[in-house]
């Protein structure tokens, strides 16, 4: 319980001390709106029920490629290729809605599968020839992202470029997918009346989704058999082969499991139908802020699901900052952040030096309980 | 003919700035640090050394100041810019025993972030690209040469930077300083065994601080090579080289002489890549949409793919790269 606390409360103090970094710089490009735009930074997310809404709707592949990243990195790889496993989802996802017709749950699963392949290689490579995974998984990002544009641009069914927005309704758009509202209405995922409730186009049960499955790896990582094995070879490779487990299958696997989690995370993203696939030349942003979420996290599964909230909670207070700031002052504030826990080792050993020290004076001085409790 | 006085002059234009971050990379990681930032010291270094280019630029229209003295002092520039970023991983991964990879990402995300607020500043609300000026390029002019359409003229001139050849000089450089110096030695010896090392008096923490400082330095000027390189301006990327400089260091197994080997292949799949419209015997693909923008440009990662399963059995990264020093650790 101790440990929780205190890399919750290093966690804390890394966002504190990013924020202030962020303010410092807000004051220093343009002294005259720094505080109220902060301010507003602070609360766009609550500010309205749809503002909120799109905090929630953002989130939920944050926390997809959160996990990813987290669960590799328990695992004792680091995936990189979030960014490239969740394009190749989302494209399977929007495949198997807009060319087979499919409904939502199993374009879902088609992303699964589809990010599992395209973190099957990465982790085979690994254990086969032993080439760094980063390596791999940043060839496998450029090489998804290629792959899908050049998919969507010329598959074709009845004669038509069934992707693209011209074979359902007359446009010239050619640089994004058909939108699902026109093209597979029953391939959006279930709003079940949040989007009334919220008053937000972006509301839907994607949200709950996300979180459930990280609950489910919560479970796989912590109660089972199978978890303690990934997590052992993530710890010490040697000692695991030496205990009898697989270390060669278990790499694959992780990588399989975290692939399969970012594909599920751009499932879950453009099958909400409100976003479009845009086919350009660079690679998507989501993935590489799942490294943020995971590192936030300190790769705990719970813990992405609050740090996915609060980085999607601050993107969208950095639209508010536009036009007077750059909205990359969050990516600067997100970087310092990340940076400051980077060094979460040193923060830590000087905040529970601190709360030992604590406790012993509060013993002494016979304290409120609630102190006492806390720690 | 002038297709191949094409391909040739862009593969070393583009080879250049690999070359360079891969070097620096290889510095880093033989003292003990990986250097996954290359990406962002890249975006610093490139972001400064145009800064620098477009304040020294009404000097050079003038006509007080050389344009190829103007390119030194900018390139150096960077050069300086890409150390004081990297001073940032250095601190975090030596001074406080932090994971590098960590350090690195948080910095790769930093560059790019703080390069468009910079270049906002600088140059006002929404302008996004820092545009190169004309007299960055080693054309007929800077020699007093008539232009003409032959083709040791379009292999020499037609992308050609002073960048190419302080290139030529830093390689040359860092093959005698991590071969044939006592540094070098010293240096190597922190990134296979540094408890070894400290044990017959070497400083690791100042080893690991050149390490990491020598690869800022080729990493800045290596931003500022590719942004040459690309020709479209600088817009607060590097469009993953820094990424790629590290699967070609690994490529070439940390060892210079390899590195520039792979980094003159992939720049050359690479233009192959971007060229393959114009060369003759490459298949057209006729009927499929985006074979130039899509098709072609894959086959670099798909080559490097192929070409790490097939060398992976040989490569034999230093031993202790990645492990903070702890001295008590024998």
């Amino acid at each position: 319980m101790k440990k929780g606390l205190i890399s919750v409360l290093s966690s804390v103090i890394s966002i504190l001390v990013g924020l202030l970094f962020g303010l410092l710089l807000l004051i220093i490009v343009n002294p005259a709106q720094a505080f109220p735009k902060f301010g507003e930074l602070l609360t766009a997310g609550v500010s309205s029920a749809p503002k909120f809404a799109k905090v929630l709707y953002q989130a939920a592949p944050l926390i997809m490629t959160g996990l990813a990243v987290a669960f590799a990195f328990k695992t004792g790889l680091f995936n990189i290729g979030a960014s490239g496993q969740y394009t190749v989802g989302a494209f399977c996802a929007l495949a198997c809605a807009i060319i087979f017709q499919m409904p939502w749950w199993v374009c879902l699963l088609a992303s699964v599968v589809a990010g599992a392949i395209w973190g099957f290689f990465p982790g085979l490579f690994k254990s086969l020839f032993n080439v760094n995974e980063v390596i791999t998984s940043i060839m496998f990002n450029w090489i998804g992202m290629m792959a899908v544009n050049l998919l969507c641009m010329n598959l074709k069914k009845g004669g038509k470029l069934i992707m693209l927005p011209v074979a359902w309704v007359s446009s010239p758009i050619k640089d994004r997918t058909a939108a699902l509202s026109y093209a597979n209405p029953k391939a959006m995922i279930p709003k079940m009346g949040l989007d009334t409730l919220f008053d937000s186009n972006y509301m839907n049960i994607s949200i709950f989704i996300a979180a459930l499955v990280a609950i489910v790896m919560w479970v796989i990582l912590n109660r089972t058999t199978f978890g303690y094995e990934l997590k052992a070879c993530g710890y010490n490779k040697n000692a695991s082969i030496y205990a009898g487990i697989n270390a060669k299958r278990n790499i694959v696997l992780s990588m399989v499991i975290s692939g399969a989690l970012a594909g599920l995370g751009g499932g879950l993203y453009y099958l909400a139908g409100t976003a479009d696939y845009t086919i350009q030349k660079t690679l998507l942003a989501m993935g590489f802020n799942g490294i943020s979420v995971a590192l936030l996290a300190t790769s705990n599964p719970i813990g992405t699901i609050f740090s996915a909230l609060f980085i999607s909670y601050i993107q969208v207070g950095g639209e508010s900052l536009q036009p007077t700031y750059a909205k990359e002052m969050i990516d600067i504030i997100i970087a310092v952040i990340i940076y400051l826990s980077a060094f979460a080792l040193l923060t830590k050993t000087i905040l529970s030096r601190f709360i030992r020290l604590d406790k012993s004076n509060v013993n002494a001085d016979k304290p409120a309980e609630s102190e006492g409790k806390k720690a | 003919m002038n297709v191949l006085a094409d391909v040739i002059s862009s593969t070393i234009v583009f080879a250049v700035p690999l070359l360079l971050v891969a070097m620096g990379g290889m510095f880093s990681e033989r003292s003990g640090i990986i250097n996954i930032a290359l990406e962002g010291i890249m975006i610093i270094g490139a972001l400064m050394g145009c800064l620098m280019m477009r304040w020294l630029d009404p000097a050079v229209t003038a006509g007080q100041l050389g344009s190829q003295l103007a390119m030194l002092i900018a390139t150096l520039f960077s050069g300086v810019c890409g150390m004081a970023f990297a001073v940032l991983l250095a601190f975090a991964s030596i001074n406080l025993k932090a994971d590098q990879t960590i350090g690195g990402t948080a910095l790769n995300m930093l560059a790019p972030a703080l390069a468009i607020v910079l270049t906002w500043v600088v140059q006002g609300q929404g302008q996004t690209t820092i545009l190169i000026p004309t007299w960055s390029r080693i054309t007929q002019e800077t020699f007093g040469i008539a232009a003409k359409d032959t083709f040791l003229q379009n292999l020499l001139f037609k992308n050609m930077y002073l960048t190419t050849f302080l290139t030529v000089l830093l390689f040359a450089i860092a093959v005698v300083l991590l071969y044939k110096t006592k540094f070098g030695l010293r240096l190597r010896s922190c990134g296979e065994h540094p408890q070894a090392a400290a044990s017959v008096g070497i400083n690791v923490f100042k080893m690991r601080y050149a390490g990491v400082l020598i690869s800022g330095f080729l990493g800045g000027i290596g931003g500022l090579a590719f942004t040459l390189a690309a020709g479209s301006g600088f817009q607060s990327s590097v469009a993953g080289y820094g990424f790629l400089a590290l699967a070609v260091m690994i490529f070439g197994n940390w060892k210079p002489w390899s590195i520039l080997g792979a980094s003159l292949f992939f720049a050359l799949f690479k233009v192959i890549g971007s060229y393959a419209s114009s060369i003759p015997f490459m298949p057209e693909f006729k009927g499929l949409e985006g074979v130039s923008t899509y098709l072609y440009p894959m086959l670099p990662y798909i080559v490097t793919m192929i070409l790490l399963i097939l060398t992976s059995k040989k490569s034999r990264a230093p031993k202790a790269e990645g492990i903070p020093y702890d001295k008590g650790m024998r």
